[in-house]
């Protein structure tokens, strides 16, 4: 435990002190789907209807952008190798790291989440299911990512890769995400969704840190 | 049995042997299956000829998920026990897969825009078809990714294994999604079940495609087997400083 707290006071140093990589992911969000009015138009009732979905697609997006870095800067400058050698469970690290991707990501798009939501006129009564989907999505998002990330590591064109090879496992999480949001707004519960996407988080939380350390494993042999 | 074919001398003598007969079974299944699903099989009673469409889509649906299946398991095998030729099937064995996903959604196509009236819908099935598509591409990219082929074997390795994890999580997800938002059209075929007479050449179709899959993985370990050899002369000759090759 107290390997896994020095890993991510480490990182959070790092990402604070470089600063502008958390804001960076934010802007990102923001302009996507700021875009999409220009897109389809700025009828209300038209972006009312596509505003869960567009919201979650651009959540989506701009957490995989940041997840190349997840291991790389690490893998380039050796950091990688003395972490995976101290006497600490590789997983652990694993997971260290994936908090402070949460943390410096997933966190801040959470928190912008309800202002996109303000401008893409969604329904009052969706900003609530919106708010819980995402804080049970987004860890999960980092999870799954996290396995790509180590699996690129030292491969040519390894951004361009990830996407291809994250977006196909980040489709439930997607589905469960926005149907949550559409229910509320249609009047259902959406207690179904979100136990589903917390399902979805508890199976990630074990088996994406193994499947992640076994990557690294391979990336720094 | 298992440990016998680690030896890849051995297993290409068996490979040498088997191949032959493989092919002229895939021959004879394919072409046996075509003439009864062409010419002996009765047309549907609302669908007329386009329902012959099913005698190469349906094959092609069942390989698809076979396909990924042995290169799981494929994956599984080289992750765990190290066996040398698995790495090398489950290399050749996500082409084909990805070929044979390809093929279903294509003639799923055809056959959906003379039924249902649109190339493509976003069904259940052909949704899950198409991410299935996505696996296979990611799993070839990532093969390729590196320039050490063993480590780019191990990477894509994982990476199958947590798809295969994975697939049945997309395919629940999406049956669900499809369901919520269309409850009334989820798409379904018309006409009896099936009769003998279309199921004769279905499953020839079916046996044909598996034998199929067998020849061409046979053919393509065989490829990758004389090619690590000639990557290992070359750099044995590089080392010693010999020009010719």
């Amino acid at each position: 435990m107290r390997g896994f707290i020095q890993i991510v006071r480490r990182d959070l140093h790092l990402a604070l002190r470089q600063g502008m990589d958390s804001l960076m992911v934010v802007a990102f969000f923001v302009i996507a789907v700021v875009l999409f009015p220009f897109g389809v138009g700025p009828e209300p009732n038209t972006l009312a209807r596509i505003a869960p979905g567009v919201i979650w697609v651009a959540a989506l997006l701009s957490s995989m952008l940041s997840l190349e870095r997840l291991f790389q800067t690490d893998f380039e400058d050796g950091s990688l190798e003395l972490l995976a050698l101290q006497p600490v469970a590789l997983e652990i690290t694993v997971m260290a790291k994936v908090s402070v991707h949460w943390l410096t990501t997933g966190l801040p798009l959470i928190i912008a989440a309800p202002l996109l939501a303000v401008l893409m006129n969604l329904p009052i009564e969706g900003f609530v299911p919106l708010i819980i989907a995402l804080s049970l999505g987004t860890p999960a998002l980092s999870l799954i990512g996290a396995i790509g990330a180590a699996l690129i590591l030292g491969s040519r064109r390894g951004g361009i890769l990830l996407s291809l090879l994250v977006l196909p496992l980040y489709i439930p999480v997607l589905i469960f995400g926005v149907s949550a949001v559409d229910a509320v707004i249609g009047g259902f519960s959406a207690k179904p969704q979100l136990l589903i996407l917390s399902g979805i988080l508890v199976a990630a939380l074990p088996l994406c840190p193994w499947a992640g350390a076994a990557a690294v494993r391979q990336g720094i042999e | 049995m298992f440990h016998r074919f680690a030896n890849p001398t051995r297993f290409l003598r068996f490979a040498a042997v088997v191949q032959p007969w493989i092919a002229g079974l895939t021959v004879l299944l394919i072409s046996a299956g075509l003439y009864f699903g062409l010419f002996d099989s009765p047309a549907d009673y609302q669908q007329g000829a386009t329902v012959r469409i099913m005698y190469v889509h349906v094959p092609s649906a069942w390989m698809a998920l076979f396909c990924y299946t042995s290169l799981a398991i494929a994956c599984g095998v080289a992750l765990i026990w190290k066996h040398p030729l698995a790495d090398l099937a489950a290399k050749a064995t996500a082409p084909i897969g990805a070929g044979f996903t390809f093929l279903a959604l294509v003639t799923g196509s055809l056959w959906g825009k003379p039924m249902w009236g649109a190339w493509w819908v976003w069904d259940a099935r052909l949704t899950s078809m198409l991410v299935l598509l996505f696996l296979y591409l990611g799993y070839m990219a990532l093969n390729n990714a590196f320039d050490d082929p063993a480590r780019g074997a191990k990477s894509s390795s994982i990476l199958a294994l947590v798809g295969f994890v994975n697939v049945p999580i997309i395919k629940f997800s999406v049956n669900w999604w499809n369901t919520l938002h269309q409850p009334a059209s989820v798409v379904k075929m018309g006409g009896p079940s099936i009769h003998a007479s279309m199921l004769t050449p279905l499953l020839l179709m079916g046996v044909g495609f598996t034998t199929y899959y067998l020849w061409v993985m046979l053919i393509r370990i065989r490829y990758e087997v004389t090619n690590n050899k000639i990557r290992a002369l070359q750099r044995r000759q590089a080392a010693t400083g010999e020009s010719q090759i």
